[in-house]
């Protein structure tokens, strides 16, 4: 044993789904007190070891052991009783309900009861000792998602949390909410809590970090690595197993001309409120474009709005010469205008159809994949061999239906729907969310040979670094309007996160 | 494919249960005297086949495929309803309103054959103008709530399932209390014969085995229709816009595909088979009267989940059913015919549901007592 005892550990887990094995006897253990992150690609395995610490998933073999004894976790009531709570990616709260009635969900006390002041009082106190301060009568959807994310975790701790699972916690937080994050976080291990912080970033990983342990293809790649003592380089190696490019080597934007025109654009969210507020801006073909943004402040109106899929209530759009208003003919503007969708399985694609009927979902009204009132059932299937060869699609056919697929296949079957023509205009939104190291990689190439062959892109997301990579220009969008706009090279990104965050740069 | 006959070994098995608690001292019989109500005994079915390939009389005469006639009977009107509900549910359009657009086709027949053509038509335009009524008549029918839910998002499980009341009134307020009824009687007397189906007998002269067979042609609208909604859905365009709306309403509206006229269409499309199953019911009856048989639509629905949405997979399952219906017609007390069917109905759907998801049976691992590391004893 070290001089640090160790808060837990898991030695020989081993878990099989159908068709997979996801933890291949996995020993991963955290001493108390710091900051461990798991590092993986999607389908490494590291969201399902730790469903497993939290008592959400049994393993078919191995043990668990909490301060040295051996523990057996069969449902998360178990794993609370031990001391492992888990902040989970999508939060498990009820948004018309107050933080302290959020904070008793699923107790045993009160029976009957309901003392809710006594309650709020206890809320307070946590709160105030962990500096998480948070107003326990707030209804959580008045909250911001960094303060959602903070009633989570004040959760937990109301539980008796000793060691904290944190599933990719920064996802949804501007750049200060995640150094607000980062502090309350070192404050707790101060306090002897363990933390768990899985995530993608390896920026953040590098950062908050103590040790960290990555995961490749359900095994350990690399355990315990000192964070301080490596580069995202070498971690980027040992997740994927291979080099991976950070920096995008691209060749100056060679701008020409106009291609998409908005101008005093305004439009609704889906509640009648105002959404996207008097938005113009200009993207020129053999530019990318970035809109910066939290999520939430109208860049899923904007996107909408410019592919067809929101009514504009006032100002233009211009897509090439095209003027678009209400009685535009979508169904005849794709074939120039490529959208890849936010939400994959929502909007991008048909869940239960394969992999071939959702490659034609753009032209399946034409020949030569229909004529007249029939569909060609050979055309889209050769169709479908072709792409999935040319966009490398892992796919045992191409009649596996598309919501077997992986994030990352999922997505390009998307992408080789839509770039397969060669778009003047690309829409995309949040591209690589979800996506691997590997896969990402795949679309920012992509990208960039889009736009070297003259498409315009406008590039919605929230990953900073994936925008400064990839755009030419950058815009920030805050509540619907653009609140600032430069030139990707030698952006400020102070700057940048303070505008994403609405606070009004100085002139 | 097992789960369904597993469902149905479970089933069986249930209903023997019931017919156990009804006094029956040996449910096995009981299920073979139905089997052979319903389809006809082996032996009966051996020489009928053997017929059929030899080209010769059948031996038995009106026995020979007999029991079938009732069967196909039975299964003629559920088909096309479930043919209707396969239509709509495969957009997700819950159309529950099928037995009240077949009571307007019915009645749309109805008034062709006896009060709009004369008596004389021919049998073949008699017939032909009965069937396009009756598809009109369930076109319109499901066309309404198809509108509302297109236009005014007005659910459409309310509409349809509220229509069928006013549908059975419909056909009350003619046949029952107003002009259609002769004399004091809730009928509108017999068809002329050109405005019924000739029994298949008819037509053994051409095609031998036929003979015997008191079924009618109607059967085979229902199959022809459920080849049409085949090839629909699996291989026109139409078909692909359709299940693309039922799985993923939001990747159709991405992909253009204009939802509102969809639905309105298919929802009129259904309506339209079903009221196609009313005009052949009403010319197999040979009148329209105030027992005309309530409920056939929901069996649609029963029919057509059974059959996952599948219009081919449909034609068999409503011919098992409707061998179901015949075989258990003479179960005496009455009522548990009913009960047999519930029950066998109700077993069949709930292990669908079961085995639509995998079931695991999980090694539950021993639970060792805890021990702190080190300690051996």
């Amino acid at each position: 044993m070290t001089e640090l005892s160790n808060a837990f550990e898991m030695c020989g887990i081993v878990k099989r789904f159908p068709g997979v094995l996801a933890n291949d006897h996995v020993d991963f253990s955290c001493q108390v007190g710091e900051v461990h992150a798991l590092l993986g690609e999607n389908g490494a395995g590291k969201s399902t070891l730790m469903n497993i610490l939290a008592g959400l998933y049994r393993p078919e073999a191995g043990d668990i052991f909490i301060g040295g004894k051996r523990v057996v976790i069969r449902s998360p009531q178990e794993a609370i009783a031990l001391g492992i709570g888990m902040v989970h990616q999508h939060f498990m709260l009820v948004p018309s309900h107050t933080v302290a009635e959020n904070m008793v969900l699923g107790l045993d006390q009160p029976r009957f009861f309901l003392n809710l002041s006594k309650i709020e009082d206890q809320v307070a106190e946590l709160g105030k000792q962990y500096g998480l301060n948070i107003d326990p009568q707030a209804k959580i959807w008045e909250l911001s998602v960094g303060e959602q994310q903070r009633v989570e975790v004040l959760k937990m701790l109301f539980r008796g949390a000793k060691i904290l699972i944190m599933d990719e916690p920064t996802a949804v937080l501007t750049p200060q909410e995640v150094e607000s994050l980062f502090k309350t976080l070192r404050d707790m291990t101060g306090r002897g809590h363990t933390i768990v912080f899985i995530s993608h970033k390896l920026e953040e990983v590098v950062t908050i970090a103590d040790r960290v342990t990555v995961l490749r293809r359900g095994k350990v790649s690399a355990a315990n690595v000192s964070a301080k003592g490596t580069t995202k380089a070498q971690l980027a190696k040992l997740m994927v197993g291979r080099e991976v490019l950070f920096q995008i080597d691209k060749k100056p934007a060679q701008p020409a001309e106009i291609v998409l025109d908005v101008d005093g654009l305004c439009a609704d969210n889906d509640r009648g409120l105002p959404a996207v507020r008097e938005v113009s801006l200009e993207v020129r073909a053999g530019e990318i474009l970035g809109i910066a943004g939290v999520a939430g402040n109208g860049q899923r109106e904007l996107a909408e709005c410019l592919t067809g899929l929101r009514t504009i209530k006032s100002g233009e759009i211009k897509i090439g010469d095209a003027v678009i208003d209400g009685k535009t003919h979508w169904r005849e503007l794709r074939w120039q205008v490529a959208h890849i969708p936010e939400d994959r399985s929502e909007v991008g694609s048909v869940p239960a159809l394969s992999i071939a009927e959702n490659l034609i979902l753009k032209a399946f009204s034409r020949p030569p994949i229909s004529t007249g009132l029939s569909i060609n059932k050979a055309a889209v299937r050769k169709n479908a061999i072709q792409l999935v060869k040319e966009y490398q699609i892992a796919t045992p056919t191409v009649e596996t239906p598309v919501r077997m697929l992986s994030g990352g296949n999922l997505q390009k079957v998307i992408l080789a729907r839509e770039t397969s023509k060669r778009p003047e205009l690309m829409i995309a939104v949040h591209p690589t969310r979800g996506l691997d190291i590997g896969a990402t990689e795949g679309v920012h190439k992509l990208l960039i040979s889009q736009r070297d062959a003259g498409a315009a892109i406008l590039l919605i997301s929230e990953d900073l670094d994936e925008l400064l990579s990839l755009s030419d220009r950058i815009a920030i969008i805050y509540e619907g309007k653009i609140v600032g706009e430069t030139s990707t090279e030698g952006a400020d990104i102070q700057k940048i996160g303070l505008q994403m965050a609405g606070v009004k740069a100085e002139a | 494919m097992v789960s369904s006959v597993l469902g149905v070994i479970l089933a069986l098995i249930a209903g023997g249960f019931v017919l156990k608690a009804a006094g029956v001292t040996n449910p096995i019989a009981t299920y073979q005297e139905i089997f052979k109500q319903g389809f006809g005994t082996f032996a009966d079915w051996r020489a009928g086949f053997t017929a059929l390939f030899t080209g010769t009389d059948c031996p038995k005469g009106l026995l020979c495929f007999g029991p079938l006639s009732d069967t196909l009977v039975k299964a003629s009107p559920i088909l096309l309803t479930s043919l209707a509900c396969i239509l709509a549910f495969r957009m997700k359009q819950w159309n529950i309103g099928a037995d009240g657009q077949m009571f307007m086709g019915a009645w749309a027949a109805t008034a062709i054959a006896v009060f709009i053509l004369p008596k004389t038509t021919p049998a073949v335009l008699m017939l032909g103008m009965m069937g396009t009524a009756g598809i009109l008549a369930g076109l319109i029918y499901g066309a309404i709530p198809g509108f509302l839910k297109a236009w005014f998002n007005i659910n459409e499980i309310i509409t349809t399932l509220m229509l069928n009341y006013v549908a059975y009134k419909w056909l009350e307020f003619f046949v029952v209390v107003g002009p259609w009824s002769i004399g004091d009687f809730e009928s509108t007397g017999r068809f002329p014969p050109s405005a019924t189906w000739p029994r298949l007998t008819q037509f053994a002269d051409k095609i031998p085995v036929l003979s015997g067979l008191t079924a009618n042609p109607g059967i085979l609208l229902g199959i022809v229709a459920a080849i049409v909604l085949a090839w629909i859905l699996y291989r026109s365009r139409w078909g692909y816009e359709i299940r693309v709306i039922g799985n993923n309403p939001k990747a159709a509206r991405y992909a253009g595909i204009n939802l509102k006229r969809n639905i309105l269409l298919v929802m009129a499309l259904s309506g339209a088979l079903a009221g196609l199953a009313g005009m052949n019911e009403v010319a197999a009856l040979r009148e329209l009267n105030g027992r005309f048989q309530r409920g056939y639509g929901f069996t649609g629905v029963i029919i057509a989940w059974l059959s996952r949405l599948n219009p081919i997979a449909a034609i068999f399952v409503s011919f098992l059913f409707g061998g179901l219906l015949v075989g258990t017609q003479l179960i005496q007390p009455q009522g548990i015919s009913s009960m047999l069917q519930g029950v066998i109905l109700f077993v069949v759907v709930g292990t669908e549901m079961l085995f639509r998801y995998r079931v695991y049976i999980e090694k539950i691992v021993e639970d060792v007592p805890v021990r702190e590391i080190g300690d051996v004893s």
